[in-house]
């Protein structure tokens, strides 16, 4: 397998994917590197073996749409690398990565991350204890392994995500004890604003609504506009404790809890790489600053896909295909005005499918207790920093998170700060009376994930004697 | 704390956690059948020892850390599993002795 290629592509979800196969359709060498054994990201998870069972029917339209896009990707002629982590980008491009044990250098003139979003961070009282997990992760379940919460499983959080799976849940015989919904109060009337420029999404609406209904239909108990929530048992997850707004407060028993606060994008390759991000308000997150072909403010390293601002997976793909024709006009296979003109219909479809989101991002914003846990909490799940230590910590002489990261460790875990870093940044933003964005995040170095000194020593096997 | 809905039938494998022989199918992740185990945790945490289990199932959060046919801090999401394989859970941190 050759060791170069015109375009590495980091990530087969849909944004890889599609970038993939508009790259090799313009004759670039493209190599498409991606941690999962299979094609498709989170949302298209598993499709490949998905689809010809009897579960892909309850799984939805919008996973089983996912079939084609991987068998597509498949014929394209990519060297598709799954299974394999990317940890390190050097200028030129030399790309670091383990697969199977063993690391090695690739080289490309350019770079497409598509890396996607992971679930915003929920840190609260108990939600390192297992039983919580995210709604993401029981829909991988339910998507990859079949598998459901064993007993009526408690819901808390918002978004579409947890209306989506809660219906896929009911229709593949799962049973639900209530949802706590943390939408804030006043949240439909902010959002309603935004309505008229999502209207051409209508369809993307009903199917919103008809969650809603079938899960009030379904008689699922829903409490409102819940504020906290505290895990509790001896070893796992026993008891859930929540209050919502207005006071009301309650204890109910619990096996298993699934969070879910909207998603952000992944960002720890484009920090590492020096590229530029900005605060996105409306998304409560940071996202890398783009041009309109979604390069990043290092030359030819680009993001398509969520990791470029959360849109969901029909944003995703023109992104992919937008960038992928950009990286073909710069290494001449295509002339500026041919990717202009193959650009207009995408950049179309891309406002298209991101019409609803400012209306979504205003339903779903954080709640604003997300950002502020209650001392006991684990911030940091992996050196377990609480949030009462980082808060202290923060008022002894105007630190920052890479300041508290070194004081107390938090972000030093194998997550390298992928669950914390939020948290730590709106914990020391309302500490000392600043704005989030302008406490800024930790400063990300490679490696990108952890390398074990064995896969270290298999890449020197491969360095061309000096 | 999780069930499988469908029974894996005539491709199902066997892979081994802790030792025990446990039921698993092709495609599916090593965290997947560790959810469906009555312990419910998969390692314990080298700061204090407390339990976790997969959280995020999608390689972000690394709490699935365990150990794969001797290699250690494994992330288990990420792992499809494979007919024979050893699991071992993690117990806080490792020592050189191990």
């Amino acid at each position: 397998m050759s060791e170069h290629t015109d375009l590495l592509i980091v990530g087969a979800g849909p944004a890889g994917m599609a970038a993939a196969i508009a790259a090799r359709r313009h004759g670039l060498s493209v190599r498409l590197v991606d941690e999962q054994p299979a094609p498709g990201g989170q949302i298209w998870r598993g499709i490949e073996t998905v689809a010809a069972t009897p579960r892909a029917a309850r799984l939805g339209e919008s996973y089983l749409s996912g079939a084609d896009r991987a068998a597509a990707f498949r014929a394209c002629g990519a060297l598709y690398e799954p299974e394999s982590q990317l940890w390190q980008i050097e200028p030129g491009f030399r790309a670091f990565i383990t697969r199977g044990g063993k690391a090695r250098i690739v080289t490309a003139e350019a770079i497409i991350l598509a890396t996607g979003a992971q679930e915003r961070p929920v840190p609260f009282p108990g939600w390192t204890l297992p039983g919580v997990l995210t709604v993401g992760a029981a829909q991988i379940l339910l998507k990859t392994a079949d598998s459901v919460p064993e007993k009526p499983v408690w819901i808390a959080g918002c978004g579409p995500l947890p209306l989506l799976y809660m219906t896929q849940l009911l229709a593949a015989g799962g049973r639900i004890a209530g949802f706590l919904d943390t939408t804030a109060r006043g949240r439909v009337r902010a959002a309603l604003r935004h309505l008229p420029q999502g209207l051409g999404r209508l369809g993307d609406l009903m199917k919103g609504l008809s969650w809603s209904l079938a899960l009030r239909r379904a008689g699922i108990p829903t409490i409102r506009h819940v504020t906290e929530l505290v895990a509790e048992g001896e070893g796992r997850l026993q008891r859930l404790r929540y209050r919502a707004e207005d006071g009301r407060e309650a204890e109910v028993p619990a096996e298993v809890l699934l969070v879910h606060e909207g998603v952000v994008p992944n960002i720890h390759a484009a920090l590492a790489l020096g590229c530029a991000v900005r605060w996105h308000a409306g998304q409560h997150c940071y996202v890398p600053v783009l041009d309109a072909w979604g390069e990043t403010t290092q030359a030819n390293i680009f993001i398509a896909g969520d990791g470029a601002g959360i849109g969901g997976a029909e944003a995703a793909e023109p992104r992919g295909r937008l960038a992928a024709l950009r990286v073909a006009a710069r290494l001449g296979r295509l002339d500026d005005a041919a990717a202009e003109l193959a650009a207009a219909p995408e950049r179309g479809a891309l406002s298209g499918a991101l019409a609803l989101r400012p209306f979504l991002d205003a339903l779903y914003a954080p709640r604003p207790q997300l950002h502020a846990p209650p001392d006991e909490t684990l911030v940091c799940r992996c050196e377990e920093v609480t949030a009462g230590e980082l808060r202290a910590r923060a008022l002894e002489g105007r630190p920052g998170p890479n300041q508290l990261k070194a004081f107390t460790r938090a972000g030093m875990g194998p997550c390298q700060g992928r669950q914390c870093g939020y948290a730590m940044a709106h914990i020391v933003a309302a500490a000392q009376g600043r704005p989030v964005e302008e406490v800024g995040f930790y400063r990300i170095r490679p490696p990108l994930k952890p390398v074990t000194l064995g896969e270290l020593a298999s890449l020197d096997e491969q360095e061309p004697a000096a | 704390m999780f069930r499988k809905l469908h029974d894996p039938g005539p491709q199902a494998v066997t892979i081994f956690i802790d030792g025990r022989p446990v039921v698993a199918e092709p495609g599916e992740s090593v965290a997947a059948v560790l959810l469906r185990q009555q312990e419910g945790w998969n390692r314990t945490t080298p700061v204090s020892q407390s339990p976790r289990a997969p959280y995020c199932m999608m390689g972000v959060c690394f709490e699935c850390l365990v150990e794969i046919d001797g290699q250690g801090s494994v992330q288990s999401c990420l792992t499809p599993v494979a007919a024979g394989m050893r699991i071992a859970r993690q117990q806080g941190r490792r020592s050189l002795s191990a």
